[in-house]
């Protein structure tokens, strides 16, 4: 079931976010050709040294992107319970995108984020990076490749008229998880926020349609007032932005998301967790 | 004299060549009503091999003009029709329906484009051909090569259908209407009462597993209400010239499956990953390309029906 839905607040707000995703353009390229990592890492880290990650964060994504437009990716930290740094954010890169930066994720202090899953849009074939920050002030990288999906699927939205009316839509679930009793406080919970994430549209010559960027660039979630998952999107996040994750209850009664849109509107909703150890 | 035999067996093999050219460049039809044309697509991806002909197109003449349904999957397919059409008519072409915007539909518009020609849509059509066109021939170049996806370009309708739109061929009118999401967001049909020949696009899949980029929801409730038109016979969008309207069955059951599968992974809690492993693995057997779109449409699925 999903989680009761308790007040939505639409605020349209002239405060317009300064996080815009979508600036950094890259061109498509064939796989083979030149690499845009090394121009992503100087463009997104300032060129700070790429660590290996294998120890640290770990990647999932189909190995086709079966829909181009919904394509699940999963990451986890891997530090060991004995390791005392703490990651503090994951970047999520696709490359070949048009804007590769897909998502930058803000793991709160006390939540204990170990695993993130959201869906994405994938153009072409490409890598795509996974950059862990640490609490030691360094950046470890792991990879993995997807190809592009054939036939008539697009990373676009599939029902416009759906997706305008689900704008601003919130809901949180939280799942039993399984072989994790209530002792280990560890919990799993979703959030979907309805938006139709456009990528946007230059003036079509043919049909002089135009279509301006429209998505999600900011997402927050806190129980009672702490931090536990923030996310800043672009437009390679899928329509109907949505994330399941798991994270340490710090007994708080109520769990409260809002997101920002890069028109400015302010999505505000909070959840009673009606019984927090389960 | 030898010289005059060797220019007249060479005029004869130009000769045979050219025709048998001319033949092979033809698209095969059948007529499966009076003056209605169809072309079976192969039951396959769109590759180089087969030319992006996968998509079942054809073509209904009447007393004035004809009507192009669908232009296949490339601008050589397109020409290949064309060459059927004017091997059977000389008259006009003065409709090109395009059931939707999905490339192995519309890649061959750009054969068909002349003064007296009209380009008709649902009014949906020219914004996902806008957005979906790039990715298309970017995609398509990759897959099928530089060559065939020359001079393959997006053509949007002008003629755009809201509701139901009449056109009128000569003695010979043709009802196209405009459909809720369902398969896509910009579904038509095409319904020739006169022979009771219905041209479903997309809308029915046969033999060919339903491909889902609309609405599964959406799906289900055309499906039944398609069932109602006044037809005899449906041509598919993908599979074999079939009875109406018994043709729908296989698609409403495997809809039906996927629908129900998904709605049961959402209660369990289980992931969309899951989804696209598990959801309508009974209907395997039933269709070909299922491991090439099962798991997509169950991503697909997923992510509306959990929205319920």
């Amino acid at each position: 079931m999903p989680g009761r839905r308790f007040r939505l607040f639409f605020v349209a707000s002239a405060l317009c976010s300064a996080i815009v995703l979508g600036a950094q353009i890259a061109p498509a390229a064939a796989p083979g050709a030149n690499d845009p990592w090394p121009g992503l890492v100087q463009d997104i880290f300032n060129n700070r040294p790429m660590n290996d990650g294998a120890e640290v964060i770990g990647i999932e994504m189909p190995y086709r992107a079966e829909d181009a437009a919904i394509v699940p990716v999963t990451l986890r930290t891997r530090l060991s319970p004995g390791d005392n740094r703490r990651v503090l954010r994951i970047t999520l890169v696709i490359d070949q995108n048009p804007a590769p930066m897909a998502a930058k994720f803000e793991l709160g202090p006390d939540a204990n984020v170990t695993e993130i899953s959201t869906r994405v849009r994938v153009n072409n074939y490409t890598d795509v990076h996974a950059v862990a920050e640490l609490s030691d002030g360094k950046l470890y990288m792991t990879k993995t490749y997807v190809k592009a999906s054939g036939g008539c699927s697009a990373p676009a939205a599939k029902n416009a008229v759906e997706a305008k009316n689900r704008l601003g839509q919130m809901r949180y679930r939280q799942f039993a998880r399984s072989g994790q009793g209530p002792a280990s406080g560890t919990r799993e919970a979703q959030i979907m926020i309805g938006h139709p994430s456009h990528s946007g549209l230059q003036m079509d010559q043919v049909t002089q349609l135009y279509i301006p960027a429209f998505f999600v660039n900011e997402l927050r979630l806190w129980q009672d007032d702490s931090l536990v998952l923030a996310m800043e999107g672009g437009i390679s996040i899928s329509e109907d932005p949505n994330i399941r994750f798991t994270y340490v209850s710090n007994g708080a009664k109520r769990v409260r998301a809002e997101a920002r849109d890069t028109d400015g509107h302010v999505f505000r909703n909070e959840w009673k967790i009606d019984d927090p150890g389960i | 004299m030898a010289h005059g035999v060797s220019v007249l067996a060479l005029l004869m093999v130009l000769g045979t060549s050219t025709l048998s050219r001319a033949q092979e460049q033809e698209l095969p039809v059948s007529e499966v009503a009076p003056k209605i044309f169809v072309h079976v697509g192969e039951i396959a991806l769109m590759t180089r091999e087969n030319e992006g002909a996968t998509a079942n197109v054809g073509f209904i003449v009447g007393d004035n003009a004809v009507a192009v349904i669908d232009t296949g999957g490339s601008v050589r397919e397109g020409e290949r029709l064309l060459a059927a059409i004017r091997a059977r008519t000389d008259k006009p072409i003065r409709y090109v329906i395009n059931t939707h915007g999905h490339p192995d539909h519309v890649f061959g518009n750009a054969a068909f484009v002349s003064s007296g020609t009209v380009f008709v849509g649902h009014r949906n059509l020219p914004q996902a051909l806008a957005v979906r066109g790039p990715f298309y021939t970017d995609a398509f170049r990759r897959i099928m090569g530089e060559q065939l996806m020359e001079g393959v370009r997006m053509i949007a309708p002008t003629l755009l259908v809201d509701g139901t739109t009449k056109l009128d061929l000569g003695s010979r009118t043709l009802t196209v209407t405009s459909w809720p999401t369902a398969h896509s967001d910009n579904d038509l049909t095409v319904l020739d009462e006169q022979t009771g020949t219905l041209f479903a696009g997309d809308l029915l899949f046969l033999a060919h597993i339903p491909v889902l980029d609309g609405s599964l929801r959406g799906w289900l409730k055309v499906t039944d209400e398609l069932g109602t038109l006044p037809a005899q016979r449906v041509v598919p969008g993908h599979g074999p010239v079939s009875e109406w309207p018994g043709a729908l069955a296989d698609q409403r059951r495997y809809l039906t499956k996927l629908a129900a599968d998904i709605r049961a992974l959402i209660a369990r809690g289980e992931p969309i990953t899951a989804a696209a492993s598990t959801a309508a693995a009974s209907e395997r057997p039933v269709w070909q390309l299922f491991e090439d779109y099962n798991a997509r449409n169950a991503t697909s699925a997923y992510s509306e029906i959990e929205w319920e």
